[in-house]
């Protein structure tokens, strides 16, 4: 059995550090908000999560075009790794949004664009794991696991456009728009770009782990086949 | 010696022919899809209790959620037809171009739909009483939604068959990759019900077509993957 790269371990320290880091950041170091008060000290690890999310979602999609050219098992490894990260992500940026919507927006929910967008990507990459779980075959797997990414990751910023058409209240951070705009205090910036940073690094070391979790799951597999024969 | 194109179209013709003939004779794809359609309008009758003012506001949305339902009962049967007897081994062992399968199937699965459309329609017409839906923009957008969600459709129910849950997957991978297809013309017949200007539906309906070109696309271009064994 391969030993634990050293790089990793480092990275696994340095993701401890960073998310300690952010954290104090975002909860200490980040001067309160003045409309909405402490609970705005949600949205730095909301952008930081959501980030990441989309990182993840984007090179599904990426693999799964470099998989259906190549036929290289390690782009599915990759890819299973990045929908598997992002999915936890994305959930838990749902949930810190819903967090901060209560005081804000007077709800949990509400069907505005981004948050719909949300909950229809997330259903998506969880149609993506029941796909792979019906299909026994490791090589189909990977093949239909790819289209299915390629089409869902088409179809997130179409449903994103035609839900647009409706009115939105989710204010806008990063980029234009005639949405509420989000004022940010430089101490602020400091802890929002650190979150986009230290959700950036845990991403990577996550998305190491479970490619290599990939490959040793694939070779009990062939053990297996091995014994049987 | 014959040029590619015209067999192409031959080969494809050939295979809307052949479903069409074995439904002309079976009729249990239609039949099934038809009754299912009556009886979720029927239900929408009751949970919804469609009073005169409340069934203006959501006939666009009962239709079409109709037809997505329905359309999930055709596009499985249709597949699933093509496995059991052992059909899709013989078309794919056919010295035909994988995508003309793939547009042979779209197109009877698009000429299943659209029989039921043209049933349930006038059927609603004359329950509601709402004839504002026999306008030509009307049925554009339903031909559009239609031609899209079985683009998608036809897909991923090639991949839907070939795995263990079958039945049961289909719906919960159309589902959300469709939602962009459906809301889209949900706005748009919506819009057209209620007589609004034409600039007000000309976004929704391009989003339509800029999705039924790209999802065609796809499509045709990720569907031998799908077959391949």
């Amino acid at each position: 059995m391969q030993t634990k790269p050293l790089m990793l371990k480092i990275l696994d320290v340095a993701s401890i550090i960073v998310l300690a880091i952010s954290t104090y950041l975002a909860l200490v170091f980040a001067p309160t908000e003045a409309v909405m008060g402490d609970v705005q000290r949600v949205f730095y690890f909301h952008i930081g999560t959501a980030w990441v999310g989309l990182v993840g979602f984007v090179l599904a999609a990426g693999t799964g075009i470099a998989y259906l050219v190549t036929k290289d098992m390690k782009w599915d490894r990759l890819e299973v790794a990045a929908v598997e990260v992002s999915t936890i992500f994305f959930f838990i940026t749902i949930v810190l949004g819903s967090i901060w919507a209560r005081p804000a927006w007077n709800t949990w929910w509400t069907w505005d664009p981004r948050l719909t967008t949300a909950a229809v990507t997330e259903l998506i990459y969880i149609a993506f794991f029941m796909l792979r779980q019906g299909i026994e075959d490791p090589e189909r797997r990977a093949r239909f696991g790819a289209v299915y990414a390629i089409l869902g990751g088409l179809s997130a910023p179409i449903t994103f456009m035609v839900i647009r058409l409706f009115r939105t209240i989710h204010p806008i951070v990063v980029g234009s728009g005639e949405g509420e705009k989000l004022p940010l205090t430089s101490d602020m910036r400091v802890a929002f770009f650190f979150a986009l940073f230290a959700f950036t690094v845990i991403f990577v070391d996550l998305m190491w782990h479970r490619i290599r979790l990939g490959s040793l799951e694939e070779k009990v597999e062939q053990l297996k086949l091995k014994v049987s024969m | 010696m014959k040029t590619a194109a015209p067999s192409f179209i031959k080969a494809t013709m050939a295979i809307v022919q052949k479903d069409l003939a074995a439904e002309l004779r079976s009729r249990e794809l239609l039949s099934a899809m038809l009754v299912f359609s009556m009886l979720v309008i029927l239900i929408f009758n009751f949970a919804l209790e469609l009073e005169i003012d409340v069934r203006q506001k959501v006939a666009a949305g009962v239709l079409w959620t109709t037809f997505a339902f329905a359309g999930t009962l055709g596009l499985n049967r249709s597949m699933a037809v093509e496995k059991d007897r052992g059909c899709m081994d013989g078309l794919l062992l056919a010295p035909v171009d994988r995508s003309a399968i793939f547009f042979g199937k779209a197109i009877s699965n698009l000429a299943f739909m659209l029989i039921v459309e043209a049933i349930v329609l006038p059927l609603y017409a004359v329950l509601y009483n709402e004839f504002r839906i026999f306008q030509l923009g009307f049925l554009g957008v339903i031909l559009l939604g239609s031609i899209g969600y079985i683009a998608v459709g036809t897909l991923l129910s090639a991949m839907s068959v070939q795995t263990r849950t079958r039945d049961v997957l289909l719906p919960i991978l159309l589902f959300p990759v469709a939602v962009p297809v459906l809301l889209a013309s949900v706005k748009a017949s919506g819009g057209m019900l209620a007589g609004a200007e034409f600039a007000e539906i000309l976004t929704p309906l391009n989003l339509l077509i800029v999705y039924d070109v790209i999802f065609i696309a796809i499509a045709f271009m990720v569907f031998d993957f799908v077959v391949e064994e």
